[in-house]
């Protein structure tokens, strides 16, 4: 995957086994860049998670792709065929799942799928057959001639894949697909799009969620306030930003740098500080035992008040990304000194 | 719960990749604006009360003005209730703009049109669908005015290519005015402001006209604006079409005294303008 690959705008079908190809994708609202120099490859029937916060620019990234919004700067190529460009023959190749509702209340689920069907230029009867057969993969069957508005969060998140689905999509975008969802639901979607992908759909996720993207994606890009700021397989990044975290609350703000210190045997990387909630945060290598955690603050002379062990948050992801990479954090702007780690 | 995707080779021979859909213009644009058009139509199955604005609201007119106000409206050389059917005619339809500015500017709040746009269906289809379940509802105005005009003793008068000829001038304004409304759905920024922008244009127009009341009723500066007043025109169209009563003209301008030409002038200049400037606009609106 190399720069030069870049796809000219008028050249439609270059390369068939690329899902979907982004070079300097940019989108500015007024004086506000959404998103900036954004480079995608993203390789037949893979997934791609998106990840990051709310207005880091995942979602304009995806209208841009599924051609509903005309990119400031840049070019962007999905299922072989530019956005710009070619905006009907992407659309016949991509189904979206955007964030808001994607179906009626108004009409039945059944109806919804078939209008949608139509919408794509199949027959009467072959919208129906199609509406019938998501309904019946998606567990929808019995709520089939329901309204929709009386469906759960779940039921109709169901519904919103199943309408993304329609098409036969060659490339699949979901704007946070498990928002709103119990955990039990987020489980049995990604054990869906687990399935449809190993079936070769090319799936572009966004996520708040980092377990989310790790589960199910074969490639993360971060974004930040409008910016990638890494790139690569979950494990990658993993290995960049250290797997878990262990938090340390003291009971004085003197005991921080002492307790920093007591954790820099076991830390991956540089630990950061919350002086006000008093805690010590630090990535921890692989193979780290807590009690060994323990016992250190212990010969260090430091009273633990608690002690946390988990799994690393999109705010670590950022907080380390930002704060190692001199480069990154420059990129990622304005971010007040405070927040980075020492 | 398992998701089985066709092969590649299946997709490329089915209906959508038909490589003859890609010329499709006219008729594609034809079928997805079917397609949309069952939408609103469904929305009305489900909520039927969306039609009483164009059903209810124009018998209760009928019959507040038969009975009610009727009484003390003089019309020189004619029957009030002969009179009046012209009117509320002309006066419902006008408040037709009122649908679809409120479904269109609703959609566009909830972001229902950008769903749309990315499937591969013509771009245009939704607006086309929206005019399509409009006019429908327009037709059922219609036959209920009439209907209502014949129970209280409204009759037309004229030749059945008179009458043919005043039911599609109607069609045609109604179709201006859903292209008005049309245009107010997306131009204002929310749902709720379309009744006051409504409201601001609809009532002064229809009230200050030969619509209810008899022109030469009025003082003499409202002669002037009631004669001018397109819908003053529109009216007398309709009325000469069906061989209704036309109180006595007191200010002569072209335009009413010659009411049919000039109805179907006004109609066409409507819609000249507000097609092209709806569609402008939502060429604006749904791209960013």
């Amino acid at each position: 995957m190399t720069y030069e690959q870049a796809v000219h705008p008028t050249n439609a079908l270059l390369d068939r086994e690329t899902g979907v190809q982004a070079r300097g994708l940019g989108k500015r609202f007024g004086d506000l860049w959404a998103l900036r120099g954004l480079d995608l490859d993203v390789p037949k029937g893979t997934v791609l998670g998106l990840l990051g916060h709310n207005g880091a620019g995942k979602t304009t990234a995806l209208r841009m792709l599924t051609t509903i919004s005309t990119p400031t700067e840049g070019s962007a190529s999905v299922a072989g065929f530019d956005v710009v460009a070619d905006p009907l023959e992407v659309r016949r190749r991509i189904g979206v799942a955007a964030q808001e509702a994607t179906v009626d209340g108004l009409m039945s689920a059944r109806l919804n799928l078939e209008l949608l069907g139509r919408l794509h230029h199949r027959s009467k009867a072959d919208a129906r057959r199609r509406a019938d057969d998501l309904l019946e993969q998606l567990g929808l069957a019995s709520e089939a001639s329901d309204l929709v508005k009386t469906f759960s969060g779940g039921m109709r998140r169901r519904l919103d894949l199943a309408a993304s689905l329609v098409g036969h999509p060659e490339v699949l975008f979901l704007d946070e697909p498990t928002t709103g969802l119990d955990p039990r639901g987020r489980n049995d979607l990604w054990h869906l799009l687990r399935e449809l992908v190993s079936d070769g759909t090319t799936l572009i996720l966004t996520t708040q969620y980092l377990e989310e993207a790790d589960r199910l994606a074969d490639n993360i890009v971060v974004l930040d306030r409008g910016h990638a700021v890494a790139q690569g397989t979950p494990d990658e990044l993993k290995a960049r930003i250290g797997n878990d975290r262990i938090d340390v609350k003291v009971s004085a703000a003197s005991e921080l740098a002492a307790a920093a210190g007591a954790l820099s045997r076991f830390a991956a990387n540089d630990p950061t500080f919350d002086e006000d909630a008093l805690i010590v945060t630090a990535p921890i290598a692989e193979g780290t035992r807590v009690i060994d955690v323990v016992r250190a603050l212990d010969e260090a002379g430091i009273d633990a008040v608690d002690l946390n062990r988990r799994q690393a948050s999109l705010d670590d992801v950022f907080l380390t990304l930002t704060g190692s990479d001199a480069r990154l954090a420059r990129q990622s702007g304005d971010r007040p000194p405070e927040e980075v780690s020492a | 719960m398992t998701i089985t995707i066709e092969p590649i080779a299946v997709r490329e021979s089915d209906p959508a990749r038909d490589p003859r859909e890609y010329r499709g213009g006219w008729r594609t644009t034809w079928r997805d604006s079917l397609v949309f058009a069952r939408r609103n139509l469904e929305h009305i199955r489900q909520i039927p009360e969306k039609l009483l604005d164009v059903t209810g609201q124009p018998l209760m007119f009928v019959l507040l003005f038969a009975y009610v106000f009727g009484g003390a409206i003089k019309v020189g050389g004619g029957n009030y209730r002969e009179y009046l059917i012209g009117g509320i005619l002309i006066q419902s339809l006008t408040f037709g703009l009122v649908g679809p500015a409120t479904a269109i500017a609703t959609d566009l709040t909830e972001g229902v049109i950008d769903r749309f746009r990315s499937l591969p269906a013509t771009r245009m289809a939704y607006l086309l669908g929206h005019y399509l379940a409009e006019l429908a509802g327009m037709v059922l105005s219609i036959l209920v005015l009439l209907g209502t005009g014949l129970v209280v003793g409204w009759r037309p008068h004229t030749s059945i290519v008179e009458f043919v000829a005043a039911i599609l001038l109607l069609l045609v304004f109604a179709s201006a005015m859903i292209w008005v409304g049309t245009w107010i759905g997306l131009m204002v920024r929310s749902p709720d402001a379309v009744m006051g922008v409504a409201f601001m244009l609809v009532f002064p127009l229809t009230f200050l006209s030969s619509a209810f009341v008899p022109i030469n009723s009025l003082p003499n500066v409202l002669q002037w604006i009631a004669t001018i007043n397109p819908v003053s025109v529109l009216v007398a169209a309709v009325r000469t079409l069906f061989g209704n009563p036309i109180a006595p003209i007191t200010k002569h301008v072209w335009p009413i005294d010659h009411p049919v030409p000039a109805a179907c002038l006004y109609c066409l200049i409507v819609l000249a303008i507000a097609v092209p400037g709806a569609l402008r606009r939502y060429r604006a609106r749904t791209s960013d």
